[in-house]
């Protein structure tokens, strides 16, 4: 849990955890033009919004998707209906030697699945995380979901389901590019952006709580910027068109 | 109700409770009777669970488990399984976290044996697994089932070493705690509801019925 009190210093922030290689860079950038610090917190968006709801100090929320920013605003606690600053990407990755190859339609996936070779695929779990839910729209669109039903393993958040995917106890996983990108991952991974077309957008949405002092609220606005904005770029998100 | 989860769970716990009744049984009464050098740090290691977050474990289970691992492959060629991700995995890790809580009740058990009785034993000539079957185990018994029921409800509870290694595949390692957690995700807080108060129910019962067993103990004398 994050300290209940909020000093003057600094802004209190919670953030998707696929945002966890990229707001670092952002952070950075803000601290160097503005002097203020910020403190980011890094979690599943559902727990965030349930926190929230409950009184958590957070002044600013950015979101792994629309709806739980949009939960907050229906519940009046927030500022007003916020912004997407970033779309999310997905990417599927392997461990370096799983000796599968990535092709943009997973049919050598599919192929490793009917030869017995695939013991596990990890996805961020559908039911309540936005990138787990994409990752099931792109197996569905390809017609592998239900072959793959037995092998799944679900990440409790997408920076979970990058972890079990290049653990070497699955021979892959459709994850977070943002996350596949970082070098810790992709170090020990191959990794391929996988077609927007293939699933609903992931608008990530920002809401700035009522609570949000002048820190936050700056920082809100710097996120939307020219220079953050190509650093979500460089980072594996896509810039949203205003 | 989700009655997979509910049905993998118990499954978990029966398993657990028969891997570790036998070993927990022979090292209850080796701590409670023997001295040897470096015994505390044995008791030490046995009590770890207690203490550690349930993270490190899962960690360590993680790397040590994985199918990289040399433990891993060992495992694999044993038995051409793997323990990330399956139910194999998750007994392992059940039956490590579960140490303490099956091994120190019945070592208690065992302490409050008085010597003289085995010495009795001894000397009627019995042999150790004739005293063992007939003298100690009759004595200790309220000890071993407090440890079961403990190490059966404390399985059903637990939640962070599962939620790292499990993978929350259906039928495999979607244990109950990790259905509730699941549900409460969803926003599903009826059926989080309903299972909550299911588990409720049920170590509250186990629990209840393990300190009357042992007031009982208590009250008989030894």
């Amino acid at each position: 849990m994050p300290p209940l009190v909020s000093s003057n210093q600094s802004a209190q922030i919670a953030a998707a955890s696929s945002l966890q290689f990229v707001l670092p860079e952002i952070v950075t950038a803000f601290k160097q033009q503005t002097g203020h610090n910020l403190r980011v917190t890094y979690g599943s968006s559902g727990n965030f919004l349930r926190q929230i709801v409950q009184g958590a100090p957070f002044e600013l929320f950015l979101s792994a998707d629309e709806s739980y920013a949009t939960m907050l605003v229906e519940k009046k606690l927030t500022v007003d209906s916020g912004r997407v600053y970033a779309l999310g990407r997905l990417a599927v990755i392997t461990p370096e030697n799983s000796g599968i190859a990535l092709t943009p339609d997973l049919s050598s996936f599919a192929t490793a699945l009917e030869e017995g070779h695939l013991q596990h695929f990890a996805i961020a779990n559908p039911d309540h995380a936005p990138y787990g839910r994409a990752a099931r729209e792109t197996l569905q669109a390809l017609g592998l979901w239900q072959a793959l039903q037995p092998r799944l393993v679900k990440g409790e958040n997408v920076a979970q389901a990058t972890q079990f995917a290049i653990s070497g106890s699955s021979q892959g996983g459709i994850v977070a590019y943002a996350l596949a990108l970082a070098p810790a991952i992709s170090r020990l991974s191959r990794v391929l952006p996988i077609d927007q077309s293939r699933h609903q957008p992931i608008r990530q949405r920002m809401v700035l709580l009522k609570s949000a002092g002048g820190i936050a609220r700056l920082f809100y606005d710097f996120l939307s910027e020219p220079e953050a904005q190509a650093i979500f770029q460089r980072r594996g998100f896509e810039v949203p068109q205003v | 109700m989700d009655i997979t989860a509910l049905t993998l769970s118990l499954k978990l716990a029966f398993w657990t409770c028969l891997i570790l009744l036998p070993l927990a049984v022979f090292v209850g009464r080796l701590l409670a009777w023997q001295h040897f050098p470096g015994k505390a740090w044995v008791e030490a290691i046995i009590a770890l669970p207690l203490v550690l977050p349930p993270t490190v474990l899962g960690f360590y289970l993680l790397i040590g488990m994985g199918a990289n691992s040399s433990f891993g492959q060992f495992y694999h060629s044993l038995t051409g399984n793997h323990l990330v991700f399956t139910f194999d995995g998750l007994l392992l890790a059940s039956v490590i976290f579960n140490l303490p809580f099956a091994i120190q009740p019945m070592q208690r058990a065992f302490e409050a044996i008085p010597t003289n009785i085995r010495e009795a034993a001894w000397c009627c000539g019995l042999s150790k697994l004739e005293s063992l079957q007939r003298i100690e185990l009759p004595l200790a018994w309220p000890g071993v089932v407090s440890a079961l029921a403990l190490t059966f409800a404390h399985t059903l509870g637990e939640f962070g070493v599962v939620l790292m290694v499990g993978g929350n595949i259906e039928g495999e390692t979607k244990t109950i705690a990790i259905s509730i957690y699941d549900r409460v995700q969803a926003f599903d807080n009826h059926t989080a509801g309903i299972m909550s108060a299911f588990l409720l129910l049920f170590s509250l019962v186990t629990i209840g019925l393990v300190y009357r067993l042992t007031y009982r103990r208590r009250r008989h004398g030894r």
